[in-house]
């Protein structure tokens, strides 16, 4: 018998090892440019102006984005204010009483589903139902949007959740003769807080960076977000506008809110994120 | 209460499940608490079955607590121990698949039937389960919300119950300097204390014990033991354990389990001393289970 | 005796309190709620049928006035109100296709480095950047995408294509920096972390005992990944490229930033394109005619037929996978 040899069986192993760690750094060399150019770009436009000011027409200097972040906060508010309970007693119901029942799994399938859906379809959606028939761009029809994309997401993390909580508990609730809502929201949710606010989070931080569907439902202003009823200046839709239009000046504005989107979506995710293991430990 | 009862508890058995010892009296020293032959059973089983999805877990069992008493039930895993228990408070009906068929009678109204309202029927049948289970909440809470939802108290009612309660449960002294702090925080033997704290501050009348040392030390054991012990005038208890030591040194009367079936129900001296039943004679000397 | 004094104890207390008579009521709260739970779940449903619904009932007049000849023909004017989808459909399926091409092998190639050959603390670290890049937003890849990437495409990429792939019509024409090519590779770069993750997923399932007794028959790292955990794992990955798929075809701000868009069908990955998703994000906001709002949304109903088709098949196979991994998928 021939020994075959071990020599380009390790050679090839060698090669794989090397193109998958080439991989990886990739992977990480992509995040440090994308961190490093935003941060770079970003920093040099941040200044006080960028905070309490209104846009100024391209040419005059000094103007700021003030408006913008107040609408993306009021706009990401109300919609985590609409989205974010709904999606808890959808998630209640999925994970209490829906766990075998065929409208829980429908409904388990399709919040998969959703996510799935691209937000530009959602926003789409928004707009055939709330801007065409009232003809006008809305604030609410932005939030409604970003409600819509956060339902499933926080329905779905909230049934997760709810399933780590140890059957035991629920059993001692309700052999006391506690009612089942209270069982839930006060025994089931408290034992499950860590999970559900992570939840919630990565759900804010979803939405927060989203644009695809603002375009056609807050648009974007120049005003400040008086009434949720007109179109309603937020971040996003800002930085799309500013970096498509000509002006460098513009574009420097949108860096500067690019920088503090990503910020706040990172940080959001991140602390989410180590919330998150604590629970799963 | 005196030992003349003791020849005469099969009033409270069912089915002859237990016969060829009655004339056995003297055999049994600590069944003086033993009810009287004129006492009601607290719950009478009748006939009960069942069912997770198909496959039949409990078979046809006829059992009769005595009030005031401790009642063990032993038997090797799976043979339905806690299966049985888990029907006297109606805690199976959360799971969509099991189903109970039979009566189980508690003074005198049979708790299956669907116009018994489950949340009065908890309050009347506390129960304690394998590990323990704190609610995350603080100590006082914890032991404050089964009072809250069933009872309407001032401030200072609530703190004196929940201290009667946690005085009871013997866990009053190591615990009254931290009452806010998480009842999570205890050691394990603590928190079960503090469930059983939790389940008698509602004054139940019947408490069901599932397993309820399985999870923790010897030391910690022996002290819920004891409180068994100290308790066990006040409430009707059925224990479910592993443990035969722990039934022959708690209880009262003993039932043995086997496949779904109750095999043997005597008094627990008797079941321990003199088993009628090879099975049980088997499973009491180790040789399976 | 203890026992006495508790006795008393008890009778006293029993004689204080009385409890609150109110099943009745704690039975009507708990069927609110339960009808509350099962109202939001419900929603969530409707709003899927209403997505539908709305699309279908808006494209309407674009249905009844170009029928199926919308998805071939390649005229998008609103001057003239022509309307053909082709040439976004191709934009975004080959878009689509260029980003899967790129990032499956290296999404595998990554979960190889996290599972099989880093210490656990680098593993750990490299995942986390790796989590951290599928957070950032769609438009931070766009800004980054059409002010820096794409000029680097231009200047160092696509130059060495040309030289080397040149005789191909594909990569053909003047390094414009953006077009297909630049939004494919972002694309990539963004369903990366979605498929690296599931991919990791996967491999990780791959019972120890399984991995040790290939190692042991004297197998290469290499040839345990490629002959055990990815045969063994195969249906697993098929379930997370599905996933990046999906991904990708709806994805809208970042190509939106770099793919050009232009409504022409170019033999030229060089070229300006675009998307289904890119053109609703440039031409909705100033659609004012019924017809060319019409076309849009007939466009979006068939970006969400497709991504409902994907992510359909995709959970349907990933649920069978679980419950065939014992549901930990």
């Amino acid at each position: 018998m021939i020994v075959r040899s071990a020599i380009p069986r390790k050679l090839v192993d060698f090669g794989v090892k090397v193109i998958s760690s080439l991989a990886a750094l990739l992977g990480i060399t992509i995040l440090a440019w994308i961190l490093y150019e935003v941060i770079k770009r970003g920093a040099a436009a941040l200044n006080w102006s960028f905070f309490i000011h209104l846009p100024t027409p391209p040419g005059l200097t000094g103007g700021g984005v003030a408006n913008a972040i107040l609408g993306t906060l009021i706009i990401t508010l109300l919609a985590t204010l609409a989205g974010v309970p709904t999606g808890l007693l959808a998630g209640i119901y999925l994970a209490e009483f829906g766990q075998h029942s065929r409208l829980g799994s429908l409904v388990r399938f399709t919040s998969n589903v959703m996510m799935g859906i691209p937000s530009i379809i959602v926003g789409l959606f928004i707009y055939t139902l709330l801007v065409l028939p009232k003809h006008h761009f809305s604030g609410y029809a932005g939030s409604a949007a970003l409600a819509v994309i956060m339902l499933p997401i926080v329905a779905r993390t909230t049934e997760d959740m709810l399933r780590l909580v140890p059957n035991a508990l629920r059993e001692s609730a309700l052999a006391l003769g506690a009612p089942r809502w209270k069982t839930t929201l006060q025994v089931v949710f408290r034992a499950a807080k860590t999970g559900l606010i992570t939840g919630v989070l990565l759900a804010i931080a979803r939405v927060s960076g989203e644009t695809a569907p603002l375009l056609f439902t807050a648009l974007n202003s120049p005003y400040w977000p008086t009434s949720l009823n007109r179109p309603t200046a937020n971040l996003t839709v800002t930085i799309f506008n500013y970096a498509m239009s000509p002006y460098t000046d513009w574009q420097e504005i949108a860096w500067g809110a690019s920088l503090l989107i990503m910020s706040a979506v990172l940080v959001l995710t991140v602390v989410a994120r180590v919330a998150l293991k604590e629970v799963k430990k | 209460m005196n030992a003349a009862v003791n020849d005469e508890p099969l009033k409270i058995l069912p089915y002859g499940a237990l016969s060829p010892n009655k004339k056995n009296p003297n055999s049994s020293t600590s069944c003086e608490a033993a009810a009287p032959a004129a006492i009601q059973p607290k719950i009478s089983t009748r006939n009960l079955s069942f069912y997770y999805g198909n496959h039949q877990a409990l078979i046809d069992n006829n059992l009769d607590i005595a009030p005031g008493n401790v009642t063990a039930i032993i038997g090797p895993s799976g043979c339905g121990k806690s299966t049985h228990i888990r029907v006297y408070n109606r805690i199976f009906e959360l799971y969509r698949d099991q189903r109970a068929t039979g009566e189980v009678i508690l003074d005198g109204e049979n708790i299956l039937s669907p116009s018994v309202d489950v949340i009065e029927l908890r309050r009347k049948v506390g129960m304690i389960f394998q590990k323990p289970t704190p609610f995350p909440m603080s100590i006082f809470e914890n032991v404050a919300y089964g009072l809250r939802l069933h009872y309407k108290l001032t401030k200072s009612e609530l703190a004196e119950r929940v201290e009667i309660a946690l005085k009871r449960a013997a866990l009053w002294e190591e615990v009254k300097d931290k009452l806010h702090r998480p009842g999570t925080a205890l050691s394990g033997g603590q928190q079960q204390r503090l469930c059983i704290a939790r389940a008698i501050a509602i004054e139940p009348e019947v408490l069901l014990m599932d397993e309820p040392t399985s999870a923790i030390d010897p030391v910690a054991t022996a002290k819920i033991e004891e409180l068994i012990e100290s308790i066990k005038s006040i409430y009707t208890i059925v224990i479910v354990t592993h443990n035969m030591q722990q039934a022959a040194r708690v209880s009262d009367f003993t039932a043995f389990f086997y496949e779904g079936k109750v095999v043997e129900f005597g008094p627990t001296s008797q079941i321990f001393t003199n088993p009628s039943n090879k099975q049980t004679e088997d499973y009491i000397t180790g040789r399976f289970g | 005796m203890p026992g006495i004094y508790l006795f008393f104890m008890v009778q006293r207390v029993n004689k204080k309190i009385r409890p609150i008579k109110n099943q009745n009521i704690q039975k009507k709260a708990d069927r609110v709620f339960h009808w509350l739970t099962a109202l939001s779940a419900l929603l969530i449903l409707a709003l899927m049928i209403g997505i539908f619904w709305e699309l279908l009932s808006n494209s309407r007049l674009a249905i009844q006035k170009f029928g199926f000849k919308f998805l071939v023909s390649e005229v998008w004017n609103p001057v003239t109100q022509e309307f053909g989808a082709a040439s976004s459909i191709y934009g975004t399926l080959v878009s689509t296709a260029i980003a899967l091409l790129l990032a499956v092998p290296l999404s595998l190639a990554i979960a190889v480095f996290l599972v099989e050959l880093a210490p656990p603390a680098i593993s750990r670290l490299v995942g986390y950047a790796i989590e951290l890049l599928a957070a950032i937003p769609s438009i931070i890849f766009g800004m980054w995408g059409l002010f820096v990437f794409a000029p680097f495409m231009a200047e160092h990429i696509q130059p060495g294509l040309s030289k080397a792939l040149g005789f191909l019509p594909l990569f053909q024409g003047p390094p414009m920096g953006i077009g297909m090519l630049t939004a494919g590779v972002i694309l990539a770069l963004m369903i990366l972390p979605f498929i690296s993750a599931v991919a990791r997923d996967v491999f990780r399932m791959v019972p120890a005992v399984v991995k040790e007794s290939a190692y042991g028959l004297g197998s290469t790292t290499w040839e345990v990944t490629r002959k055990v955990t990815i045969s063994y794992g195969l249906r697993g990955l098929l379930g997370a490229a599905f996933l990046g798929l999906g991904r990708a075809i709806g994805e809208t701000m970042a190509v939106t930033f770099v793919i050009g868009n232009d409504h022409t069908i170019s033999k030229s990955l060089f070229s300006p394109a675009n998307s289904i998703a890119s053109t609703l994000a440039n031409e909705f906001a100033e659609a004012s005619e019924p017809l060319y709002l019409s076309a849009l949304v007939k466009l979006g109903l068939v970006l969400f037929a497709i991504t409902i088709l994907i992510q359909i098949i995709a959970q349907l196979w990933l649920k069978k996978i679980g419950q065939s991994f014992g549901g930990s998928l």
